[in-house]
């Protein structure tokens, strides 16, 4: 574990060889609900830094916290070495173009061809000459095995191959740092070995970080060089997937071997059972 | 934390206004690259053609009915093309228009863009460094301000034409005396002053659909709920405007 006292400023100056995303001591809360308290994670470059956790518990804010989307209530987030609570809005947009994100179902834009989404990016902030851009666009539809289906509308993917849209799309701009939200959900099986592949060929070829947020344990603990448990607003367990699975923590044991009961309870709280079926006052 | 409707309804106007800001800071950035909206005039404008024509038929057709039995009563029944054409242009054209729009064009932005928000395509914007109101939401709401005006001059001729049709062709009123009294009392400031309502009229619609569309919740109730509240407030906003521009034009 990083030592958490150290203070925020070293973060912030971090060299080559520091994190390429580090949360220290994040706290959020929302409407009084605390989804954090006291969170700390770092994401390194060439490595797949996996986060787990129950739904729940905030792993869709964390995303939202490390994009700059909202601002922690305390504690520091630092993208590239640089405070992204210190960013103004060009500041940040800056920082996002060197920041690829996966959304869980893609976020295609539908008015455009795949071709279109992809080179969408491109278009926005290059003025890359037509040619250099065709080939750019179609040497990352390569990349993620779609380069066939470059001319079709977006209407017309399954559910796997909209989300390899969307990763070509992501990488489009050479990231250095690459977030998957709940990249595994709804796929089937050969799609779900497909992301997999591409998500550990892309942290290897592009020599980036990459954070995956997930709650599928089985299969990322396949490809993640380092895991962060969260529960309760915390990070409960760090280290490697072996190393979590021998945790002797209740609720990482609890959540890494998926057992219906135990510390995240069954049961919603509610009052007594008998009384309620007999008693006949409601 | 409780607020009345009273509050509720200040603070939405303030949000509006707020939101109306950041678009009219877009706009140049906007208008730099006018391909999206030309597109959208297009969406907005070229899609809602068929409703406004055939509406400014039929309400031509009754303005002349109903005026030609008004006029009668006082033997000035040559004065139907003047009253037909001042109806539709300071008064029916910019507003069925308005209203047309927010139905058919209105309704459909506030559902794409709240479609997008449900479906994170904004979100995937903000993510890319793309912000979301210059390159979806200023687009459309130029659009739509180019769109109204250029509707409501179609309204009104055709208007204009189904009055003749039913004036000269059907109840009898003389071609000549139609369209030299026509010709005689409108002006241009009443041209203009349709002209100006319909660009207030305009911005008003186009700017709750993009607003409602924009901070739709993001599901599917949410989408319906914020085409629901596109119609009710862009005929509200339609018809007080419509109030208070005339009201300034006759105190003047």
């Amino acid at each position: 574990m990083p030592d958490t006292t150290a203070p925020a400023a070293t973060a912030v100056v971090a060299g080559e060889g520091g994190p390429i995303a580090d949360v220290r001591g994040v706290s959020y809360s929302v409407g009084g609900r605390t989804i954090f308290d006291g969170l700390d994670l770092q994401a390194h470059r060439g490595e797949i830094t996996a986060v787990m956790g129950p739904s729940g518990t905030g792993k869709t804010t964390l995303l939202r916290l490390l994009m700059g989307a909202i601002a922690p209530s305390a504690g520091h987030v630092a993208v590239f070495g640089q405070d992204i609570g210190a960013l103004d809005r060009r500041g940040l947009y800056a920082l996002r173009r060197r920041v690829g994100m996966l959304f869980q179902n893609g976020a295609l834009l539908t008015d455009l061809s795949v071709f279109e989404n992809v080179a969408f990016p491109l278009r926005e902030h290059t003025r890359l000459p037509e040619p250099l851009l065709r080939r750019l666009v179609l040497m990352k539809l390569q990349a993620v095995g779609l380069r066939g289906a470059a001319e079709l509308n977006t209407a017309a993917l399954s559910g796997g191959m909209a989300r390899r849209v969307a990763l070509a799309r992501a990488i489009v701009m050479d990231p250095e740092l690459l977030i998957y939200d709940e990249p595994f959900v709804g796929l089937d099986p050969i799609s779900l070995g497909v992301i997999l592949r591409l998500i550990q060929s892309l942290n290897a070829t592009l020599g980036i970080a990459s954070v995956v947020v997930t709650h599928d344990v089985d299969d990322i603990s396949r490809i993640a060089h380092r895991s962060f448990l969260l529960a309760g607003g915390k990070v409960v367990a760090t280290g490697s997937p072996a190393q979590l699975r021998a945790a002797s923590v209740p609720v990482v044991n609890q959540f890494m071997n998926g057992l219906p009961d135990g510390p995240v309870p069954f049961h919603v709280p509610a009052g007594d059972y008998r009384e309620q079926l007999l008693g006949g006052d409601w | 934390m409780s607020h009345s409707r009273v509050t509720d309804t200040f603070v939405k106007i303030g949000r509006v206004a707020l939101f109306l800001a950041r678009i009219g800071g877009q706009c140049l950035p906007a208008l730099r690259r006018p391909r999206l909206v030309i597109a959208q005039i297009y969406n907005a404008g070229a899609r809602s053609l068929i409703i406004v024509m055939l509406c400014g038929l039929f309400v031509g057709m009754v303005l002349a009915l109903q005026g030609y039995d008004l006029l009668q009563r006082f033997g000035s029944e040559s004065a139907l093309g003047s009253a037909a054409a001042l109806g539709l242009l300071k008064e029916l054209g910019p507003v069925i228009t308005a209203l047309l729009f927010a139905g058919r064009a209105g309704t459909s932005l506030a559902s794409e863009i709240g479609l997008m928000r449900a479906t994170d395509q904004l979100n995937a914007m903000e993510m890319m460094a793309v912000d979301p109101v210059r390159h979806v939401v200023v687009p459309r709401f130029l659009g739509g301000i180019i769109a109204v005006p250029l509707l409501t001059a179609i309204f009104d001729a055709i208007g204009i034409f189904g009055a003749q049709l039913v004036g000269v062709g059907l109840v009898g009123v003389e071609s000549g005396s139609f369209w030299s009294q026509m010709q005689s009392f409108v002006t241009l400031s009443d041209v203009n002053q349709g002209i100006i309502k319909s660009l207030c009229f305009g911005t008003a619609c186009s700017l709750m659909a993009v607003y409602e569309g924009f901070h739709a919740e993001p599901t599917a109730e949410g989408v319906g709920r914020a085409t629901t509240r596109t119609v009710v407030s862009s005929a509200i906003l339609t018809l007080l405007l419509d109030y208070m521009l005339t009201a300034a034009y006759l105190g003047s």
